[in-house]
């Protein structure tokens, strides 16, 4: 399962404002965003629509709504990320980044991190832009040192984990060996 | 004592959680401190967790995100998948696969060889015993 699993898919909303004498041909606008399925995607269209452009759901449609998936999930890219997100206190803007096969990866991680260090729920998010950086263009240093053809290093603190989720137990009768070699 | 298995390009790890537990799979990228993306002749490159991952003692020399007829020919070239079977650790494996799959006939069979095995060796053990005394 390369391209499944995750919750956030990436979709585009492509809509315009309903023709009218005046305008018989409005501009026509896509938006590449984030949603669980095509239905919240259109919503989310709508609600970033209505705040940019004078455009709403009521005087507006849908032209059309797909599903956009990775073209090379099988390798690694770097992804940065822009977000705004409301806080308890206020509204800020991030820049992160991330390393993964899939856009939608990073988007799932992006999500998972802004919950555990900044406590911000998804629906306070706002991804302003996504982007694939180059690797000489990343500025985060957990990114950085991935960027090794020749990259080295051992993993410590290995436990015997058990093989399968049913054999899993809370308590052990003899304590773990975490020897490191 | 320092480390003596690292995670690397080319590096040789057991898979060790779930449906695919004891496959062997070689160390195609990193993506990051906790994750993999790994490689199989047969399979498409996908990302796991280092927390399902052993490493082994196998490296092959592969460059990074290497292409199926290069990984394969790697592979061949240094029977690594061959070379673990044969190690202790891939005996026990397949020993343990092999036990896992008897019937219940096979293990009563198992079971009366190795009655059989100890009553002889107690037989000789015997014997030797009283003949010292």
């Amino acid at each position: 399962m390369v391209q499944g699993g995750y919750k956030y898919h990436q979709y585009q909303v492509v809509g315009r404002h309903l023709p009218t004498e005046k305008e018989p041909e409005p501009t026509i606008y896509r938006m590449k965003l984030w949603a669980t399925d095509p239905v919240r995607a259109k919503s989310k269209f709508w609600y970033f629509l209505r705040k940019l452009r004078k455009v709403k759901k009521a005087n507006g449609q849908i032209l059309a709504a797909n599903e956009i998936f990775e073209k090379k999930p099988t390798t690694v890219k770097n992804f940065g990320v822009w977000v705004r997100y409301q806080s308890r206190t206020g509204y800020h803007n991030m820049y992160k980044e991330y390393r993964d096969t899939t856009l939608n990866g990073a988007v799932e991680q992006l999500y998972q991190e802004m919950a555990s260090r900044h406590r911000v729920r998804a629906p306070c998010m706002q991804i302003i832009k996504t982007a694939t950086v180059p690797a000489a263009m990343t500025k985060r240093v957990n990114i950085k040192q991935f960027h090794d053809s020749k990259i080295k290093f051992p993993l410590t603190r290995r436990m015997a984990r058990p093989s399968s989720r049913t054999f899993k137990t809370t308590f052990k009768a003899v304590r773990p060996n975490v020897a490191m070699h | 004592m320092p480390f003596s298995r690292y995670v690397e390009i080319g590096r040789v790890a057991l898979i060790n959680y779930g449906e695919e537990y004891g496959k062997l799979v070689v160390i195609s990228d990193v993506v990051d401190q906790n994750r993999a993306l790994v490689d199989r002749p047969d399979e498409v490159r996908r990302i796991i967790n280092f927390k399902r991952l052993v490493l082994t003692d196998f490296k092959i020399d592969i460059p990074r995100l290497a292409k199926k007829k290069v990984l394969s020919a790697a592979l061949e070239e240094s029977e690594v998948f061959s070379k673990f079977e044969n190690s202790t650790w891939g005996k026990k494996l397949a020993k343990r696969a092999l036990k896992t799959t008897q019937t219940d006939f096979e293990r009563y069979q198992a079971a009366v060889a190795r009655k059989k095995t100890s009553a002889a060796v107690k037989k000789v053990f015997n014997k030797l015993k009283s003949a010292s005394e």
